[in-house]
């Protein structure tokens, strides 16, 4: 066998220095490429803005599908800690004080056009795609809740516990933020629909619909045009992007 | 002008001894939280989906507005040019090093990803008042150190006046700052842009106090002598302080009270059977408020250090309270979401929202007053800090003799 010898001289020294540092520095180059890749050809355009009507008259109090959906979806657990469990969809049983009529209205992060919670984030973290969507950037959330603070309609939970086998379309951990996405995978995937919409419809109610605010012929832009509909706390001058019919 | 005062390094002594164990306790006691908060996430505090911001955000609070408020010391002296706080400009410009550094530490051991700190210093929304106050606090620790530079070095003593009128103005700032943390939440009631002036006095208030305890302290424990003069200007400057801060708290109430859609909170914290009701009445008011300006205008307690070392630690505590109050309450009352509907849900939509903080939470909050302390004893103990005498015949002077002069006649 061959002993290998080590000559060390100068040229051998700066060579194998040279060598070395690309080898460190090149997968990370490499891969950060990768990672930065969209698995889409096109980016969100800002031609489409992504919005839900909600119609309370057609959604029941026992019915939980949405929720339910949304949970599966994303892989949201339940710890059995009520206050501390993370809830990106809820529903919530109004009553009307004066007849008492009693109304359940699926609440989730409204999307909106100037978000108070993009507008606190100290490292913009929470940021809104071209197409509307609110999110939370996981790689630059550091924890501090303003977000929280800030949202007018609490939308946003923020993940108390050691979470494990996330789902791959939904990164998800431990000290982060987040709040409902519109199921941005499934749009960028070319499926245009959310988890909770889906299940509404399937459970026959169809009081989730789910499409482009800014495409007139979409099945959402006509029925805002026809029926009359409303904006939670209108007054923010927010411009949600969910709207409701029904109350 | 130069500084004439006989300034010493403090040597090891039973009282830094003790100072030093009960600073470093606390600072155990911070770790052994962070680190579980760490490992085993935050539903371990009090602190939930509906109240996110509880004890610790209340100690940050506090300490960095009471750096703020303690650095006033040094701007008395240097910004409005009044002699006999002359000696405490380096303590007080300390003090405030240590009580930011300790506020922060809680802070930041406090976020969700703590890890992340270095993306919080790297990446900016200069939309949101936290970016700026990342700048305001960093900037305010290094304007710091150059006034104190310009008090150590006798060669530029004349420039300390300058410097302390820009650390005046960024003081002012940093506090703003902090204060708008709270005016910027469109949807609280609770909140506006009245909390910037509110946590300015408030910091005054707290620094004045926190900066007696120190003195005295120093007397009894270090054996620095506290003339009657530095006394009874504590106790005056206490006194502003306190009416200062009850103003502005009125007024805010009143004009809340005015505001018809305001109404139910302001029923809620003043007039209702809740923990903030009391801590309101009982602990901001009665013990913060309205106890020590009883001991402060009392004739015997007015003159003595003990009477005006009790009122500063009710009137530190009150303003613990009442900075509880603020962030707490807040955040428990619930949003309207539908107005016109009564709301409830399985996340507790139209429902006050109960908190308890956690041990976890105390001992998060005392590991960053453990550091204040451990920075400020270290500092003492290495860097001529601490003034030799603080008596009367050393503070005031000329002054001093005329005194006794006149008192002679």
């Amino acid at each position: 066998m061959k002993k290998y010898e080590l000559k060390l001289n100068r040229r051998n020294f700066l060579k194998n220095s040279a060598m070395l540092g690309v080898s460190t520095i090149a997968p990370g180059v490499f891969f950060q490429e990768l990672a930065y890749g969209r698995a889409l050809d096109e980016p969100a355009s800002s031609k489409i803005r992504w919005g839900m009507l909600i119609n309370t008259n057609q959604c029941t109090d026992e019915c939980d599908a949405c929720v339910t959906a949304c949970n599966e979806e994303h892989g949201i657990e339940d710890f059995g800690r009520p206050t501390t469990d993370t809830q990106w969809i809820r529903k919530i049983t109004l009553t009307e004080e004066l007849s008492k009529k009693s109304i359940s209205v699926p609440m989730m992060c409204q999307h909106c056009e100037n978000p108070p919670c993009v507008d606190v984030c100290p490292t913009g973290a929470s940021f809104i795609r071209d197409d509307g969507i609110v999110l939370v950037n996981k790689h630059t959330c550091i924890g501090c809740r303003y977000c929280m603070m800030s949202c007018p309609y609490k939308a946003r939970s923020f993940v108390h516990e050691n979470l494990e086998n996330q789902l791959p379309h939904a990164p998800r951990g431990k000290g982060c933020v987040e709040s409902c996405n519109l199921c941005v995978h499934k749009i960028d995937n070319g499926e245009n629909n959310t988890a909770c919409a889906e299940a509404c419809q399937k459970d026959g109610h169809q009081a989730i619909l789910f499409g482009d605010l800014n495409d007139e012929e979409s099945d959402i832009s006509k029925q805002l045009k026809k029926y009359a509909t409303k904006e939670v706390r209108s007054d923010l001058g927010l411009n949600t992007a969910v709207r409701y019919r029904g109350i | 002008m130069r500084d004439k005062t006989e300034y010493m390094v403090v040597e090891f002594s039973k009282a830094i001894l003790l100072y030093g164990i009960v600073a470093l306790s606390l600072i155990g006691l911070g770790l052994f939280s962070f680190i579980t908060l760490e490992h085993e996430g935050h539903w371990l505090t009090g602190m939930n989906n509906q109240v996110v911001w509880g004890l610790p955000h209340v100690f940050a609070i506090f300490l960095i507005i009471a750096a703020s408020g303690i650095l006033n010391i040094a701007s008395i002296s240097s910004v409005f040019n009044i002699k006999i706080y002359k000696p405490l400009g380096r303590l007080s410009a300390l003090l405030a090093i240590c009580l930011l550094t300790g506020g922060l530490i809680v802070l930041v051991l406090d976020l969700g990803r703590p890890d992340r700190l270095v993306v919080a210093m790297t990446t900016f929304n200069f939309k949101s008042i936290f970016a700026w106050n990342i700048f305001l606090y960093s900037g305010f620790m290094a304007v710091i150190a150059i006034y104190l530079w310009m008090m150590f070095e006798a060669r530029y003593n004349k420039f300390v006046g300058k410097v302390g009128a820009f650390a005046f103005a960024w003081r002012v700032t940093l506090t703003t700052g902090t204060g708008s943390i709270f005016a910027f939440l469109v949807a609280k009631e609770a909140y506006g842009a009245l909390s910037a002036p509110l946590f300015i006095a408030l910091s005054l208030l707290m620094g004045t106090a926190i900066f007696y305890k120190i003195l005295f302290w120093m007397d009894r424990g270090l054996g620095v002598p506290l003339g009657a003069e530095i006394i009874s200007r504590f106790r005056k400057l206490l006194i502003y302080f306190i009416f200062t801060v009850l103003y502005i708290t009125v007024l805010a109430h009143l004009t809340s009270l005015y505001i018809t859609k305001n109404h139910d909170f302001e029923f809620f914290l003043l007039f209702s059977e809740n923990i903030y009701t009391f801590l309101f009445w009982v602990g901001q008011i009665g013990l913060g408020t309205i106890i020590p300006l009883v001991i402060l205008y009392n004739k015997k307690l007015s003159k003595s250090a003990l009477g005006i070392l009790l009122a500063s630690i009710l009137v530190i505590l009150g303003g613990f309270i009442m900075l509880y109050i603020i962030i707490i309450s807040g955040q428990a009352y619930p949003l309207d979401l539908f107005p016109g509907y009564n709301e409830s849900s399985t996340f507790y939509d139209g429902a006050i929202s109960a908190y308890t903080p956690s041990i976890y939470e105390v001992m998060l909050g005392l590991g960053g007053v453990g550091i204040s302390a451990a920075i400020y004893i270290f500092a003492i103990m290495v860097l001529d800090f601490t003034p030799k005498n603080l008596g009367d015949e050393y503070t005031l002077g000329k002054e001093y003799k005329e005194k006794l002069i006149q008192n002679e006649d």
